[in-house]
């Protein structure tokens, strides 16, 4: 069974209906890019994905051993956090919480978790830093080693590379793919860019009046891939060697097409 | 006589020694909240709530009830609640909230106080409710009591829900998505506010204890680095601020209230310069 399966959803934000009708189902060790304009409804989704609010119809489902608690999330930084006094450590062991239920305190497991994580996201040495004083990345790698103490299976990232500089948005890129690669951590990531979404995500999930859901190979060759692609300049930047070779063959088509698309949209 | 042979002899009465054990709790209480209020936006809440606590004042003695803080307490809990509901509505957005109830408690409260007051004294008891002038000097050995409980029950529930609160502070919808009940435990931070607040009338007066919850945790951040410290930091400052303060006005003759704030604007200035030396 699918870890998130999600059927004839519909999302509101207030009177307005964003969508009608998504359906799509996410595997363990998927590597999902949720991408759409500005008011699509990105957002409306991961928060009902996230039972923060209730879909206005449809349902979810959560399988293959996934609890509802066990979902580790990267929201976007809120103005409350810029001038908030707290330690890294403080920060990454309130991940814990969820395993906690009314105990008051952390265990020693779970601060070896948080220790771990800590090394994963290569923060160690920040341990005792305040957080307000780091830099950006640095700031998203401790909300990143936090999500993963809520989680061993499945992180939603909301945006999780607004705001940095290239450099810091590569190597958050490049972590995130280490976690769905490495520890088989299923990925829900929503973004803004398409080229990294083709780079690294195994399926899109394209938000708009007429919704796509596939692989990202299908992506491309969907109308609607297409267009949005236009739109963003989008070059085919796909990794080789990920998939199978038919897939490969397929991709290296693909920017003709692409091409012939902009010219003929002239 | 000397300054510690006066204050000897006044630590002989009984009441002043109850007013510097009412005096330490409270301010002990109102500190471990701050920085959760201050950054959670929440600081006009306290201040709106304070006068809330006025107009439950107001009434209590109006209605002639002999325990005023039986009255009190639930009517300020009740509001807290309420300006916590309401910052969730469309309709009248948070900060118009507190003012409108804030305003309307202080207005309504003096007019029942002038309409029904048997005391010779108006403008006295008036002041002595929004300033706190003599009140901690005429405690009753039940109040001390009910300070006393109410002060110990906050301090366990902050101690039994540190990490949590610490949680919900920070980052509200990640502690919504890893299954944290966020709206009780907000709840939960607007209900410890009002029973400080209560509790602090006595002490400073309904107009300045928002300064004994906030200066503490601004001080503290100027200066600590983690949550913990910052807390730890501003519950000792709060603690000390207070005893000189009370010391201060009980051997000088000063009003308490405003001595207490005037040691904690100090010792914010202090912070402050200590915070931006280091910085440099």
């Amino acid at each position: 069974m699918a870890q998130l399966t999600c059927t004839n959803l519909t999302l509101r934000y207030g009177e307005n209906v964003l969508v009608r009708g998504l359906s799509f189902e996410i595997n363990a060790g998927d590597y999902l890019c949720i991408v759409g304009e500005n008011g699509s409804g990105k957002s409306t989704l991961v928060r009902t994905l996230l039972h923060l609010q209730a879909p206005a119809e449809g349902k979810i489902e959560t399988g293959d051993g996934l609890r509802t608690n066990e979902i580790g999330y990267l929201p976007q930084q809120t103005l409350v956090q810029r001038d908030f006094p707290a330690s890294v450590r403080e920060i990454v062991l309130s991940g814990c919480q969820s395993r906690m239920g009314f105990r008051p305190f952390y265990n020693k497991e779970e601060k070896a978790l948080a220790n771990e994580n800590m090394a994963k996201m290569d923060i160690t040495h920040l341990a005792d830093r305040c957080y307000r004083e780091l830099s950006g990345g640095q700031q998203q790698r401790v909300l990143l080693a936090r999500a993963l103490c809520a989680t061993r299976k499945l992180l939603f990232l909301d945006e999780p590379v607004s705001g940095l500089d290239p450099k810091a948005t590569a190597e958050m890129y490049e972590l995130i793919e280490r976690l769905n690669r490495k520890e088989h951590i299923t990925i829900i990531m929503v973004s803004h860019d398409i080229h990294a979404a083709l780079r690294y995500a195994s399926h899109i999930l394209h938000i708009e009046e007429n919704v796509f859901f596939g692989t990202k190979y299908d992506y491309i060759k969907s109308p609607v891939g297409r267009y949005f692609m236009k739109l963003h300049h989008g070059k085919m930047d796909i990794r080789n060697g990920k998939t199978d070779k038919d897939k490969d063959a397929d991709l290296k088509k693909v920017p003709a097409v692409s091409t012939n698309m902009v010219k003929g949209g002239e | 006589m000397g300054f510690f042979e006066t204050l000897a002899s006044y630590l002989a009465f009984p009441f002043v020694r109850y007013a510097l054990i009412v005096g330490v709790l409270t301010a002990l209480c109102s500190s471990l909240l701050g920085v959760t209020l201050v950054l959670k936006r929440f600081s006009f809440i306290g201040d709106g709530l304070s006068h809330v606590a006025f107009g439950a004042i107001a009434i209590a003695s109006v209605l002639g009830l002999s325990n005023e803080m039986l009255f009190v307490l639930p009517a300020t809990v009740v509001c807290a609640v309420l300006l916590l509901r309401t910052g969730n509505s469309t309709k009248i957005k948070g900060d118009a909230a507190i003012a409108m109830i804030s305003v309307g408690a202080l207005a309504v409260g003096y007019l029942l106080m002038h309409l029904f007051s048997t005391s010779t004294n108006l403008s006295g008891d008036v002041c002595s409710t929004l300033f706190g002038s003599t009140s901690i000097l005429t405690l009753t050995i039940g109040e001390v009591i009910l300070c006393v409980l109410l002060s110990i029950t906050v301090i366990c529930v902050f101690i039994a829900f540190y990490h949590k609160i610490f949680a919900v502070t920070f980052d509200e919808n990640f502690a919504m998505a890893v299954g944290i009940n966020v709206g009780g435990y907000n709840l939960m931070i607007a209900v410890i506010i009002a029973v400080i607040i209560v509790l602090a009338m006595n002490l400073v007066g309904s107009l300045l204890i928002s300064a004994l919850v906030i200066f503490p945790a601004l001080s503290a951040m100027r200066v600590f680095k983690s949550f913990f410290s910052v807390t730890v930091c501003s519950a000792v400052l709060s603690v000390v601020c207070t005893l000189v303060g009370m010391i201060v006005s009980i051997v000088g003759g000063t009003p308490v209230g405003s001595t207490i704030v005037a040691v904690d604007i100090a010792a914010f200035l202090i912070f402050a310069v200590i915070g931006r030396v280091r910085g440099e």
